[in-house]
């Protein structure tokens, strides 16, 4: 291949891609996630040893692992395209995670490779941040209360859990994702993937104590596809 | 066109020899003071020293390996304890150096300093080829260690107060005995449960006895395990305090800052109460 080629080729790539972004807003993938049968009961949270957290609930919280609402829906699940799609760059904003009352807001924080991650502590107690990776860098840092943010990234695909030493029931979530087709289900456990472009997609859907499932589908023009999954809950 | 002929037998040969050595071909060295490691002369030792426990691929899967309470490191994952680096960095070579010769105190791991300092040196080497990231990445910048400042009474009364502050006691115990509320609870990377450090029980932490390795393992965290780096928080000065006032909590090692803290009333009282209640929890036995 001649170095005219090569240039060729990169303007062509250049073209295609303004036109991708350049062009109509694409196809839309919605549904819900469900579950089916009957989850395990989720535990209160005992915080009695860390007073200053216990005294800002009424009733104590409990744990986050399967978040289940209205109509066997689950909560927190993340769903987005595994294949399909082209790995894009991080936005420049920042996705920010939350330390208050001894808990992660939020449980499941999804945000895109190399984009920024700030960690903040709202509580008036030290917390460290220790993210378990298996592909990423492991680091473990320690943030007292009225200590600036942590500004982190993730260079590499993966869902990583969270926890703080200090206070052994904080649990969390982290998704890096490769592109900006993600979303966590809320209440009533809908998402909706838009702005898809045509072409055939692999959707997943990701929650920390199920796993994750996958189905294809087809986006041709504008039309919004339905696809929903259901997990079979564990009682235990 | 018979030469180019012969060019390209020359080289399908040279590629067919090449292979079987291409899959041990990443070679490593490593630099310590005046010694260079080979990676090749580490893998003899490797073989003969260290595969029993981090196994034959590195992995820390080695024959013994079930055995053991803290397991052996992952060198594939190449995430390491004792290091002069921010946390979530590759070590220096020379602090996997150091670790090999002085072992890590309360583990497995033994001291190898029966070695040669080459010896030690070609096993860093080797230990790199088992993990890509030390291709893909440089060891982090090592934190700067200011010059040590005098000790005072006043450097370790400040230290102690930073002890609170940043709730240290969480994990060591307010006596430092590693008896803290969330002690019980700890697990290491591996889902194993953990002890945080009993400053009581010996002058020697994992990773190192000299004041500045004291002033290393809070500010670089000890990757892996639930000690965390406090870099971003501690203010260079204000960490040689809690290095000082930590000393203090050491009461079976005499030290300069143990001496100290003893001669004024208030260390003497604090220390010699702390004596009283010697037993391994420091807790249920009162004066």
């Amino acid at each position: 291949m001649s170095m005219k080629h090569v240039i060729l080729a990169g303007l062509v790539t250049l073209t295609a891609s303004a036109v991708a972004l350049a062009g109509p807003a694409g196809g839309t993938v919605s549904g819900k996630v469900t579950y089916e049968g009957t989850p395990a009961k989720m535990k209160p949270i005992d915080m009695s040893k860390e007073p200053s957290c216990a005294k800002m609930y009424t009733t104590p919280p409990v744990v986050q692992t399967v978040e289940t609402g209205s109509g066997n829906s689950l909560e927190d699940v993340v769903v987005y395209i595994s294949a399909g799609a082209p790995d894009e760059g991080a936005p420049s904003t920042a996705a920010v995670f939350t330390q208050k009352g001894c808990r992660y807001i939020p449980h499941v924080l999804a945000f895109q490779v190399n984009q920024e991650l700030k960690i903040v502590n709202e509580d008036q107690t030290s917390h460290n941040i220790h993210p378990l990776p298996k592909l990423n860098r492991e680091w473990n840092k320690s943030q007292p209360p009225g200590t600036p943010p942590i500004s982190e990234k993730y260079d590499k695909a993966e869902f990583i859990p969270v926890k703080c030493n200090v206070h052994p029931w904080m649990h969390g979530n982290f998704a890096v994702m490769k592109n900006s087709h993600y979303a966590i289900t809320g209440d009533g456990g809908a998402f909706s993937l838009a702005n898809l472009p045509p072409g055939k997609y692999t959707v997943t859907a990701w929650q920390e104590s199920y796993g994750d499932q996958s189905q294809d589908v087809t986006i041709t023009g504008s039309e919004t596809k339905t696809v929903n999954f259901v997990f079979k809950a564990k009682p235990y | 066109m018979r030469r180019l002929q012969i060019t390209k037998i020359v080289l399908i040969l040279a590629i067919a020899f090449a292979l079987p050595f291409a899959a041990y071909g990443q070679q490593m060295e490593s630099h310590e003071g005046k010694w260079t490691g080979h990676s090749e002369a580490g893998r003899q030792l490797y073989y003969r020293y260290c595969w029993g426990c981090h196994g034959a691929r590195g992995n820390g899967d080695g024959e013994n390996a079930p055995y053991l309470n803290i397991l052996p490191r992952n060198f594939v994952v190449a995430s390491f304890k004792c290091r002069s680096t921010p946390t979530g960095t590759l070590p220096l070579d020379q602090d996997l150096f150091s670790t090999l010769g002085r072992g890590i105190n309360f583990t497995n791991m033994p001291s190898w300093a029966a070695l040669t300092d080459q010896q030690r040196a070609d096993l860093v080497a080797f230990i790199k080829t088992f993990s890509p990231r030390w291709k893909t990445e440089k060891p982090g910048d090592p934190i700067q260690i200011p010059a040590e400042p005098a000790l005072t009474v006043a450097s370790i009364k400040h230290g102690g107060e930073l002890f609170q502050k940043l709730e240290c006691w969480k994990c060591h115990g307010q006596e430092g005995r590693g008896d803290g509320p969330s002690a019980s609870t700890l697990t290491d990377s591996n889902d194993q449960p953990i002890r945080p450090y009993n400053f009581t029980s010996d002058n020697r932490s994992k990773c190192g006895k000299t004041n500045q390795d004291v002033y290393k393992i809070f500010m670089t965290g000890l990757d892996g395990t639930p000690m965390p780096s406090f870099a971003d928080v501690i203010k260079p000065e204000d960490a040689w305090d809690l290095v000082h006032f930590l000393r203090t909590l050491q009461y079976n090692n005499k030290s300069p800052e143990l001496t100290l803290w003893l001669s004024t009333k208030e260390g003497a009282e604090i220390v010699n109460a702390k004596k009283v209640q010697n037993t391994y929890t420091g807790s249920g036995v009162k004066p």
